[in-house]
This record gives structure tokens, sequence and C-alpha cells, in this order.
């Protein structure tokens, strides 16, 4: 028995929603990653922290999703 | 009348016992491999969607290692005087490389004048190419992407690069053109 609140049918495009934002937030941690890598071979050092905690927010925003998407079993 | 309804719900309940025990003893490997398609579908975005979230963690790291550097690596190394050059040795418009400190990356010593010389890393700050002189425009240039730098200050003119050349200073004691110290490319 499915205890979920949404049909198989029904959790398909909420797993593949939840597989595009996740995609799109790791897009924008590589950008991040790429942009602090240049400004920090370039001698600026005053982004590095401001990039590490963009990034931390975009990975607890993809375990959120994660989670959630376990929640929907 | 009620009899049968409640026999028909404790058959139900039996049924329905029965297939969570069945769910629960089902291997793992059965449940990640199952035989319906969609459900197949489902697991497989779902691994993904794990997979991501550890990239995800993989860049965290990645930019808490650049953190690091930038707070710890903020000491400069102390710069020992070294000869590169006899100022004979070059004409003016000349060049030639020399390493400062020892084990460097390959720098670049350009005669400008009777007594001025201007000296810089020799690697593009775009892909690391080697620059050459360009004494007579007053630049440097990169000739793998066509980038160019000033020659007095080592400053992006065109091209690619948008980072200056790191500079090297340079003494002139004597007949010696000594290296005192190296600019990155902040500075």
């Amino acid at each position: 028995m499915n205890k979920s609140r949404f049909a198989r049918s029904q959790r398909m495009p909420i797993v593949n929603g939840i597989f595009v934002f996740a995609i799109v937030l790791v897009v924008l941690q590589l950008w991040l990653l790429t942009a602090t890598m240049n400004a920090y071979l370039g001698g600026d050092r005053g982004t590095a922290i401001p990039a590490l905690i963009a990034s931390a927010v975009c990975l607890a925003l993809n375990v959120g999703l994660l989670r959630y998407l376990y929640r929907l079993d | 009348m009620k009899e049968p309804e409640n026999r028909g719900a404790d058959v139900a309940g039996e049924a329905l016992s029965a297939s969570q025990q069945a769910a629960a003893e089902t291997p793992r490997w059965r449940r990640d491999f199952p035989i319906d398609w969609a459900e197949d579908d489902y697991v497989s975005r779902r691994d993904l969607v794990k997979f991501v979230v550890l990239t995800s963690g993989a860049f965290v790291v990645g930019q808490a290692w650049i953190a690091c550097k930038s707070l710890l690596g903020g000491t400069k190394a102390a710069f020992v005087p070294q000869s590169i050059a006899q100022v004979e040795e070059l004409p003016i418009g000349g060049a030639k490389t020399f390493n400062y400190p020892q084990g460097s990356t390959p720098r670049l010593l350009v005669r400008t004048g009777p007594t001025s010389f201007v000296a810089y890393d020799q690697q593009c700050t775009h892909l690391q190419c080697p620059v050459v002189p360009a004494v007579k425009e007053g630049k440097l240039h990169c000739p793998c992407h066509n980038g160019w730098f000033d020659l007095q200050t080592g400053a992006p003119l065109a091209g690619p690069p948008r980072r200056r050349l790191p500079r090297v200073l340079v003494e002139v004691e004597g007949d010696t053109v000594v290296a005192t110290g190296v600019e990155d490319s902040a500075t």
C-alpha cells in the first residue's frame, strides 16, 4: 500500500520538477566556483566568503529538495 | 447484513498487512530494479537527484577550499634580491627570460631604455601561453589568443586576458639588473 498522498502518475512530474531545480542550482554553483576561482587567481580575496555562503545556500536547497523527494514515498 | 461486510473488511485488512509485509521483505535490489516501467523511471530519477545533490556538496567543498586559501594564504613570502642580468647583455628593446625566485615559472625581462627595465611573469593570465614583447608598440603580445598587455604596467589592453601580468620588481645596481620582489596580479 502506498501511503503517499500523490498517485504515481502525479509523483513523476513532481520528481522531474525537483530534478530540474536541482540541476539549475548545481549549474549556478558551478558558475560560482569558476567565478570565485578566477577572482582568487586574480588576487581578489573578498569574493570567497560570500560565494561560499551562496553555494552553501544552494546545497541546503538541494538537500531540502532531496528530503522532500524521499517524503513522497 | 453487517456480518459479511465485517468479514470483507477483515479479509481486506489481512490482504493489506500481507502486502505490507511483502513490501518490507522485498530486498533493496528488487526495489531499485522494479519490474514496473514507471516505478523504474521514478527510482532512476530519485537516484539521479541524489547524485546531483552529492555534486552540489562537492562544489561547496571546493568553495570552502578557496575560502580557506583566501583567509590563510595572505602572508607574502619574503623575496631575496637576485641578480638576473647584466645591463650590457640586452640591447634597448631586447628581452630575456629568467626565473625568480629559483624554480618559479619563467619571467620576462625587457629593456625599455638606457637604464630602464621591466619584468613580468611570462605566462599570459588567460591560458598560460608565453607572452612575447612588442617593444615598438609598447606592448606584450600573447599570440595564442591575440591578447595584449601594456609594457609599462602589465595591464591587459585587448583580447581575452582580464588580469594584469604579475610584475617582477627590478632595480639597476651599477651594471647589474637585480630582481627584488614579485607583485601578484591584484596589486
